[in-house]
């Protein structure tokens, strides 16, 4: 033992410098540990894009398929309800779609490459439910009469997929990445050939 | 014996923490009913960590199997469908509990001064609670669990900026799927459950640090000194506790209080093992019947609710018609209770000594918690949103009414000593 006097100051740089480097060493180590928790690279390489046939379809119907584990909707709309995009214009929170839940291609009013065909993804932008589709007596509203009811919180959207006044869901369904390969069959999850 | 309990206590002090917590701790003598509920809910939790970790031992983690395994423990495993059902409606009876035990501090005044961080401990007990019992709903791996965990992550979604990128981290994976079933399994049965056992530690140790509080609400440790003897609980209490304060009015934790809760406890188990035996899914209120069918990533069931503990602040969040502000004001009807110890400004803690309006304004929170949980459970149509709208406003109002009004409240006076 010395008997030399206490340097505070010195004593101080180093509670200092130690308190540094082991707080820095701790934040280090959380990092392996928060991270792990994102997607595996096996969950990464999932989301492929996939194919669809769509020429057995009828007008009004709807026909379900699996995009990166959600339900991805291929509806072939009848000119009835294209009709109906006219009397929900003024209904609709987001009526040109301005909110990017769509690619630049479906930013109109149908929300798709062709008013007839209109490709969404099957789920809720409010909580992730998978909407109903009712392709008739959907609301009591004057000629609207199909559309997409939301059964866990009451959300409503039109034959395009835009989302109603005065309901939780706060956008538009998601239109995904899709093309038409050929007359007979769509691939979804990728803008085009060269894509 | 007594020398082998010496050897023990000079290296351990086991006799000393058992006359400080449990013979010689002065606990006030007027309990009633409702100074039950702390030790069922100890009782319950240890029923919840018994049948939980011998379900384990049957249980499959892997997204192909859960439903399966499931199924395995309720028709082939050796009493599988009792622990199952012991664990499963002891999750149900934990919350009623827990409920009771929540209203008797409020009545009771039991989070005023000097009891804040006891109140703030409980509270932080009902969150993780409830994030236990969320994860533990999954594991099934039923359509229930499935689109149950689906809506509760996406509220994370709701949050500016980083809400995309938090709900994809919290599942693992862009959907729900077997990496979020794994994670939630090993929060269920090990990180979530330690968070709640040293919680309920510090709650109790806080809890004997200040004392008990009572149905009068009258303090029974008097400052030293200041009680004659003869006026003294002729009992013997721990010297930690006799030097600082003369106790009047108390009796010993045991064994006036321990065969008390041993009467309350056969009670509660005759009503527990009545749900377990003869309606283990309560109608499906404790189990919701989408939950037997396999979770499918395809289709929502026609009708979502959470089971019932949660359905009050499913409603409120059902109530706002935005997205964000709906999971902000659930949160905050949370948040709100942390922080009735600082809104409510009287010194008078029990209600009966209270005016008559923090009378009315309690009973508005009651009936407002129980119609908000019948609205949750119900499908959303425009009336049961407009009942849900309306109580969702009395239920903030009690908080902001209790603010106003208990500074400069009516109260009639307080007696001395607990009453007979």
């Amino acid at each position: 033992m010395s008997n030399a006097p206490v340097d505070k100051g010195r004593r101080r740089f180093l509670t200092v410098a130690t308190s540094v480097v082991g707080g820095a060493g701790a934040v280090a180590v959380a990092v392996p540990f928060i991270a792990s928790w994102n997607p595996s690279a096996r969950a990464r390489v999932a989301g492929a894009p996939v194919e669809m046939k769509i020429d057995k379809i009828e007008p009004g119907q709807l026909v379900r398929s699996e995009w990166r584990g959600s339900p991805v909707w291929v509806i072939r709309r009848s000119p009835e309800m294209l009709e109906q995009l006219s009397l929900t214009d003024d209904r609709v929170r987001d009526p040109d779609s301005n909110q990017p839940q769509q690619p630049e291609y479906a930013k109109n009013k149908h929300r798709s490459r062709d008013p007839e065909w209109f490709v969404a993804v099957g789920i809720c932008t409010h909580l992730g439910c998978s909407p109903q589709f009712l392709p008739r007596n959907f609301t009591n509203m004057d000629g609207i009469d199909s559309g997409f009811f939301c059964p866990c919180h009451g959300s409503r959207f039109d034959i395009a997929g835009r989302v109603f006044q005065g309901v939780p869901a706060p956008t538009n369904l998601v239109v995904p990445p899709h093309y038409f390969i050929d007359d007979a069959t769509v691939l979804i999850g990728q803008d085009g050939e060269t894509a | 014996m007594s020398r082998i309990m010496n050897w023990i206590d000079q290296r351990l002090p086991v006799s000393n923490s058992l006359k400080l917590h449990v013979t010689q701790y002065p606990a006030p003598k007027n309990f009633n009913f409702w100074y039950l509920m702390g030790s069922l809910a100890l009782i319950v939790l240890v029923n919840q960590i018994v049948t939980g970790i011998w379900l384990t031992m049957s249980y499959n983690t892997d997204a192909a199997g859960a439903f399966a395994s499931i199924e395995y423990i309720m028709r082939d495993v050796e009493y599988g469908w009792l622990l199952r059902y012991m664990h499963s409606t002891g999750a149900s009876f934990f919350f009623i509990v827990v409920y009771l035990h929540m209203f008797r501090g409020l009545m009771y005044g039991s989070y005023q001064k000097p009891r804040e961080l006891l109140w703030i401990f409980g509270m932080l007990i009902f969150l993780v609670l409830m994030a236990e019992a969320f994860m533990g709903y999954m594991l099934p791996w039923g359509q229930m669990s499935f689109w149950g965990a689906q809506v509760i992550i996406s509220l994370f979604g709701a949050i500016p900026y980083v809400g995309d990128a938090l709900t994809t981290w919290i599942r693992g994976d862009f959907v729900i799927s077997g990496a979020t079933l794994n994670r939630f399994f090993a929060l269920h049965v090990i990180a979530l459950p330690l968070v709640i056992v040293i919680l309920v530690f510090l709650h109790l140790i806080a809890l004997h640090e200040v004392g008990s509080n009572n149905p009068d609400g009258v303090d029974t440790k008097k400052p030293k000194g200041s009680v004659p003897d003869e006026e003294k609980s002729p009992y013997e209490f721990h010297e930690r506790y006799t030097k600082k304060y003369d106790i009047v009015d108390s009796i010993p934790f045991h064994p006036y209080y321990t065969v008390k809760d041993l009467v309350g406890l056969s009670i509660f188990l005759i009503l527990f093992a009545a749900v377990i035996f003869f309606a283990p899914t309560m109608g499906g209120q404790f189990l919701e019947p989408p939950n037997f069918e396999a979770a499918d990533p395809m289709r929502t069931p026609e009708h979502i609710a959470p089971v019932w503990y949660f359905t009050p602040f499913y409603a409120i969040l059902a109530a706002v018609p935005n997205a964000v502000l709906g999971v902000v004001m659930m949160f905050l009807a949370i948040v709100v209770l942390f922080l009735v110890p600082w809104l409510d400004r009287s010194t008078v803690r029990s209600v009966r000594y209270r005016s008559k309006l923090h009378k009315a304004n309690l009973a508005m929170l009651v009936i407002s918690f129980i119609i908000l949980g019948f609205v949750g459970a119900l499908p959303p149509t425009e009336f049961w949103t407009v009942v849900g709208r309306i109580t969702t406003f009395t239920y903030f109002a009690f908080f902001a009414l209790l603010f106003i009004y208990s500074k400069n409240e009516k109260t009639k006076p307080v007696p001395e000593r607990v009453t007979k």
